[in-house]
């Protein structure tokens, strides 16, 4: 029996479409066909307006929350924001319709380089064309038209996710009601952008790697991968939460061992999470879609930042950053908030005091629940959206109006 | 002195704390107004719910952030000199500052943003003026607490004493007009024609730039 606030087991449905007509990347190249991979939680209300758009990160995928198969569930490896979806959670699958796609450049399940050529009948690996955040996020649009979904009642997601959903608010803001972006970042900053150089320099290094074309060969290059992963979390954790999580403790020992194994709890942590990756993640794939947040800049075209959201202002805003988040600092979110505020848009901010770093967005869940249910709940009630399971605020709305 | 009741319907809501009530009702209903250190909300939230204002806010405290949050407001999170000057020039109808002014490291300037992003300036402060302090001062030689604060001179935040006196000297010195002024004594609304800086307690103003001379 799955648990009750759980969504259960899932599957991942596949979007195929530019079958005829090539989707055209910002790059100006072509893709043709798409596929999207995403999957859906809860039940769309009768008008289609009870839909909230979720965004996964860097290496997240369409797969948000609950369980793919029985013993998964068994083993309690849920979706990757199960915390936050499910009946009676922040994402309450009761009332709303929850739907996350899989970027594009990913390698669970939409177009990326592990997809298969056409042309060729082979994997692309680097002759996939190079896909930006935009591209991303016009690629779901066909998605949500395909849907029949006009207008959906909120986009929210935490880093590249957060990426994803200025660039709905920004560019598609008649398409969506709120915009909840998470410790992420208007502009890929160049620190950001050197980790994401660091992460794929360590790949190319990798003889395995053979400059993309590794698909047919027995070696991958997962030492490349593995580094680049072990260098993320660093950039994931803070000072603060690597003293209380490891400090120097050493690992399976009692003293040092004057050699060059892993001996501290941090290295075999990190050892640990980077093989583990190499398990589950394509290394082009890596570069991809590392490379499409470090185009990431909504400023740039526009002058300013506010001059990217003066036609944002029907959409309300929930920003959310954390103090101990070094890679997407708050003063990020901040000048965001700033933009914001200066085109005219609602926006409500919060810098939440967490010592766990940019993990913090998946970690605090308990203050993210509160956060999300609430604006959520405001969104409904002032959008006037229709949902089942609403019909006590519903009338509280009508006291108030009469 | 009269002790005066409400000129406004509270329309079923549970009046505020009369000086917050005081303010509320200085606004008038429908207006987009942005309360500074707007605390738990409990303010905003009367005039959103109550008076159909457009309300957002800016607070510090992240616990009441969330507060707001969880009450359905529209509020930011910083501080006010930052804040503020993010917005566009008269964004606003009513800017509120409740109860937060002897606080503030450079009043002038909150005062002075609050006048450009919006028309009208809603103030309220507790008065140090009042008689009790005045005679507390004299007799006890130590500095008086705000009638309606208890905050000692050691306490934080820090705070600066200031009087209903020194508040309008303030306004003639900056051409700003005060166009509504309502009263507070130790809990209760009061009507004061006249000494009003010996009796309130509480003081809350509405304030206007002077208009322009015309030419």
């Amino acid at each position: 029996m799955p648990p009750f606030n759980s969504v259960g087991i899932v599957k991942t449905h596949y979007h195929v479409f530019a079958l005829e007509k090539p989707f055209q990347l910002e790059s100006g190249a072509e893709l043709r066909p798409v596929t999207l991979a995403y999957e859906t939680y809860g039940h769309l209300n009768a008008d289609r307006t009870n839909v909230i758009l979720v965004q996964h990160a860097l290496s997240g995928s369409a797969h948000a929350a609950g369980y793919h198969t029985a013993s998964q569930e068994l083993a309690g490896k849920a979706g990757w924001w199960d915390d936050c979806i499910g009946p009676g959670k922040a994402f309450d699958t009761n009332r709303f319709f929850v739907l996350c796609c899989n970027v594009l450049g990913s390698c669970y399940g939409s177009s990326g380089p592990t997809s298969v050529d056409p042309i060729t009948g082979k994997p692309y690996g680097l002759h996939f064309p190079l896909v930006t955040v935009g591209d991303m996020v016009r690629a779901q649009i066909d998605l949500l038209d395909a849907l029949g979904i006009e207008k959906v009642l909120c986009v929210a997601g935490g880093s590249m996710g957060g990426m994803q959903v200025l660039e709905w608010a920004a560019y598609h803001p008649e398409r969506i009601r709120g915009a909840i972006p998470i410790a992420t970042t208007a502009r890929h900053s160049p620190m950001l952008i050197a980790f994401s150089e660091v992460g794929r320099q360590a790949i190319y290094a990798d003889p395995s790697w053979n400059k993309g074309d590794y698909y047919d060969r027995p070696q991958k290059p997962d030492a490349g991968l593995a580094v680049a992963r072990m260098v993320g979390h660093i950039t994931y954790l803070s000072d603060e939460s690597m003293h209380q999580k490891f400090g120097r403790r050493l690992q399976d020992r009692e003293r040092f061992g004057f050699e060059f194994d892993p001996e501290f709890q941090i290295e075999s942590y990190l050892k640990y999470k980077g093989n583990n990756f190499t398990r589950r993640f394509d290394a082009n794939s890596y570069l991809y879609v590392t490379k499409a947040m470090d185009y990431f800049d909504l400023s740039e075209p526009h002058g300013t930042l506010a001059a990217a959201f003066v036609h944002s202002t029907d959409v309300k805003f929930l920003v959310v950053s954390f103090t101990s988040d070094w890679l997407y600092p708050s003063y990020h979110s901040k000048e965001l908030v700033r933009a914001l505020t200066a085109a005219g848009v609602d926006v409500t901010y919060l810098d939440i005091q967490s010592s766990w770093g940019h993990d913090a967005f998946l970690v605090e869940v308990e203050t993210m629940t509160g956060l999300l249910s609430s604006f959520l709940e405001r969104l409904v009630r002032e959008e006037g959206i229709d949902i089942p399971g609403s019909s006590v605020r519903a009338t509280w709305a009508a006291g108030v109006s009469s | 002195m009269t002790a005066s009741k409400g000129n406004q319907a509270t329309g079923g809501y549970d009046r505020l704390r009369p000086d917050l009530q005081a303010v509320a009702d200085l606004v008038p209903a429908g207006v987009r107004v942005l309360d500074l250190g707007c605390g738990d909300g409990t303010l905003l939230d009367y005039l959103v719910r109550a008076q159909s204002v457009r309300g957002r806010g800016i607070e510090l405290n992240e616990g009441n952030v969330l507060a707001c949050v969880r009450r359905g407001l529209s509020v930011r999170q910083g501080h006010l000199e930052e804040g503020l000057a993010d917005y566009p020039d008269a964004s606003f109808d009513d800017v509120i500052l409740s109860q937060t002014l002897p606080y503030l490291d450079n009043p002038g300037t909150i005062l002075r943003e609050m006048l450009r992003v919006g028309r009208r300036a809603i103030v309220s402060f507790p008065n140090w003026g009042y008689w009790r302090c005045r005679l507390h001062l004299l007799l006890t030689g130590c500095i008086p607490q705000a009638p309606d604060l208890s905050q000692r001179w050691h306490d934080v935040p820090r705070w600066q004493a200031l009087t209903i006196t020194d508040f309008a000297h303030f306004c003639q010195q900056e051409g700003l007009v005060i166009t509504g002024e309502l009263y507070v004594v130790h809990g209760r609304r009061v009507h004061i024609v006249k000494v009003k800086n010996l009796l309130a307690t509480t003081a809350i103003f509405a304030l206007e730039r002077r208009s322009p001379a015309s030419t």
